[in-house]
């Protein structure tokens, strides 16, 4: 069990062989007839993991939170906590707490109060309830505002008093509704740290949604990245983004550029695919496939490199000229429009700090390895 | 005009109504009540006199000594507390689940059921409360069906007594308990209570740990909106009531109307508005704990 261990992002690669949360064909229809929010759901995940639902709005993940919180109840399909079934059980006797968006504090409540309301509600003694709400208002570093009222603190303190009332009652399952989304930037990206130190600090499973796929690959050990209420591709934020399964998935996570095209032979373990829109032969790492199979290729930007000096065309090596640059501080992005007239994006980090490496109109060659490469159907 | 004058100006203003049209007429009333009944017109004695003497002042706490020492009006004020206490627990009683059904009932019926609470003000409240004789009496529409569908074999007595009294308040002031409810519920986050059952709490127990506290200024702001004009009702004791449900209102009417003791009166009016003046006093500092 990797729980508690702060090696745990590196220890849960694959599936979890058994699962602490297991959903089998989870089905939701909010009417009958009407389309399913979420469509036949079957998911594992391993005790003590970060797993992250990652989606855009609408495509299920938070009517999922909803199952497993018991707000919602599944058409179909089975839930099952620690091996508990959990259909026909009511939110307040299953062993999840969950984190709201709004976070959901209860105004007339001190923080203190709003942290032991759980403990309270299990009929602990007065100084058990004390002692842990204290504990865990230390490890949110929120010691100094126990007397305090919600309408007395910050947006980042308000998340915090929300994340110890989920967590003080230790349940085998914490659900995160857009975790970060109320906090400005600056707060969002440091928080970010803060929830995988406490969430390794305390080993409690968390399960998260979130539309933000920087925030889903930055925090969670696995992720599935959900579309019309299925689960489109699901794996480690590595394989999720260097491996797109799909267009919607290489488009939806991060920034892609996409060619279609067909194979035109097979070299070894290289693909060799013409693509009419590069105007050019691009070699991918792939097991052989049929000549003359229609092929997606996608390539991330930080994987071409950029020459000043013009490059001959062939495999892999495309001319285009600088439409426009977006100077981002410890990157640079480059619009790139090829002879074909296609549009490409390039990032290149901003190494030397006087360099000036490019202008808008230059001329350059754009060269990357076939392991940049990822091919899907179109 | 500068923006610190428009300011004030605009504060003022308030102020002004309420100086104008509470504390002008209760220092007016406050003055009678100090005065001695006469026959003339007005039919008191003056509080400033010009004498031999110069200027002389004629004010005595007479009427309020009268009033400590008759304890007709001693009781009539505590039976009027007891009837706008015992009422505006029914209306609370009765208001707080109406507030609540019509909160959680759809969206479009929402509107359909508010009108509905505050239909009944579309008819005068005198001609409202005349209504209820004509159901309540003795060969009235109620004994009448009751008779007909033998369930009873005699006229109830419904009209008159103590239950007809606690009847026409209930009736006539419901609304003013349910809306401010309504306000107070309608206010209240749906996901509060996803929270408490989340973290364990069955749904009455989730209600009695946010819904209810939650909805405590509604039920001050009801309590006294229903506890404070039934204190001082007079109509309906008079219509409906008998003669155990004596209410200061009713006294002061009749002291005023038709003894034409102007001075009593008006002395029976200021005990009563410092009498008041506690139970609003009280639920301010409730409600101010509440939320420091």
């Amino acid at each position: 069990m990797p729980s508690a261990d702060p090696n745990a992002k590196a220890t849960t690669h694959a599936a979890p062989t058994d699962p602490y949360l297991r959903l089998e064909r989870v089905v939701k229809r909010y009417a009958p007839g009407a389309a399913a929010a979420v469509d036949d759901v079957s998911l594992d995940i391993a005790r003590g993991e970060f797993f992250a639902l990652l989606g855009p709005s609408g495509c299920g993940k938070t009517t999922l939170l909803r199952l497993l919180a018991g707000f919602e109840r599944p058409d179909e399909g089975r839930i099952l906590i620690d091996g508990a079934d959990m259909a026909g059980v009511p939110p307040y006797a299953r062993p999840v707490n969950m984190m709201f968006q709004s976070y959901a504090l209860f105004p007339h409540m001190t923080v203190a109060q709003n942290v032991g309301f759980g403990l309270r509600q299990e009929g602990l003694p007065r100084r058990e309830i004390q002692t842990r709400v204290a504990g865990m208002l230390e490890l949110v570093k929120l010691g100094r505002l126990a007397g305090r009222k919600p309408h007395q603190l910050s947006g980042g303190e308000k998340q915090r008093v929300a994340l110890a009332r989920a967590l003080v009652t230790e349940p085998k399952l914490v659900l995160l509704d857009e975790p970060l989304a109320a906090l400005d930037r600056k707060l969002r990206e440091e928080t970010r740290f803060e929830l995988v130190r406490i969430q390794q600090r305390v080993g409690i499973t968390f399960l998260m949604v979130t539309h933000d796929q920087e925030e889903a690959m930055s925090m969670a050990s696995r992720l599935a990245v959900m579309s019309h209420g299925r689960i489109v591709q699901l794996g480690t934020p590595q394989e999720v983004y260097e491996t797109p399964a799909n267009r919607f998935v290489a488009d939806f996570i991060g920034t892609v550029n996409l060619f279609t095209g067909h194979v035109a032979g097979v070299d070894g373990d290289r693909l060799l695919v013409y693509c009419p829109d590069a105007g050019a032969l691009l070699t991918v790492e792939h097991a052989a496939m049929p000549t003359g199979k229609d092929l997606a290729v996608a390539l991330r930007p930080e994987k071409i490199a950029l020459d000043a000096a013009p490059v001959e065309p062939g495999p892999n090596r495309l001319a285009g000229r600088i439409g426009a640059i977006a100077y981002r501080g410890e990157a640079s992005s480059y619009e790139i429009e090829l002879a074909t007239g296609k549009m490409l994006r390039a990032t290149v980090p901003n190494t030397k700090r006087r360099a000036v490496p490019f202008a808008v109109g230059q001329s350059v060659g754009l060269v990357f390895e076939p392991g940049a490469c990822v091919v899907f159907e179109p | 005009m500068s923006e610190a004058f428009r300011r004030r100006a605009v504060l003022a203003l308030p102020y002004a109504w309420l100086a104008l049209f509470f504390l002008v007429p209760f220092l007016i009333v406050l003055k009678i009540s100090l005065a001695e009944t006469t026959i003339g017109v007005p039919p008191y004695t003056p509080l400033v006199e010009r004498g031999e003497g110069g200027l002389g002042l004629h004010a005595s706490l007479a009427n309020y000594r009268f009033l400590l020492g008759d304890s007709l009006y001693i009781r009539a004020y505590l039976n009027a507390v007891k009837f706008a206490g015992v009422s505006m627990l029914l209306c609370l009683l009765l208001g707080y689940p109406m507030a609540y059904g019509i909160v959680r009932a759809p969206r479009a019926w929402r509107g359909i059921l508010l009108l509905l609470v505050i239909l009944p003000f579309w008819t005068s409240f005198l001609i409202r409360v005349y209504a209820w004789i004509g159901l309540l009496k003795g060969n009235g529409l109620i004994n009448n069906l009751l008779l007909a569908l033998g369930v009873i074999h005699e006229p109830l007595a419904l009209l008159n007594n103590a239950f007809a009294v606690y009847l026409g308040i209930v009736y006539s002031y419901l609304p003013f308990m349910v809306l401010p409810l309504y306000a107070a519920l309608e206010r209240l986050d749906p996901a509060l209570l996803e929270a408490a059952g989340d973290l364990g709490c069955r749904p009455w127990q989730a209600f009695y740990r946010v819904t209810l506290p939650l909805s405590l200024p509604g039920i001050a702001a009801g309590a006294l909106l229903v506890f404070i004009p039934a204190v001082g009702e007079f109509v309906i004791p008079d219509l409906l009531g008998g003669p155990d449900t004596l209410m200061i209102g009713k006294v002061l009417w009749d002291e005023f109307f038709n003894n034409r003791d102007w001075p009593v009166a008006s002395a029976v009016a200021v005990a009563m508005l410092v009498l008041l003046v506690a139970p609003m006093v009280f639920v301010r500092r409730l409600l101010q704990g509440e939320t420091a």
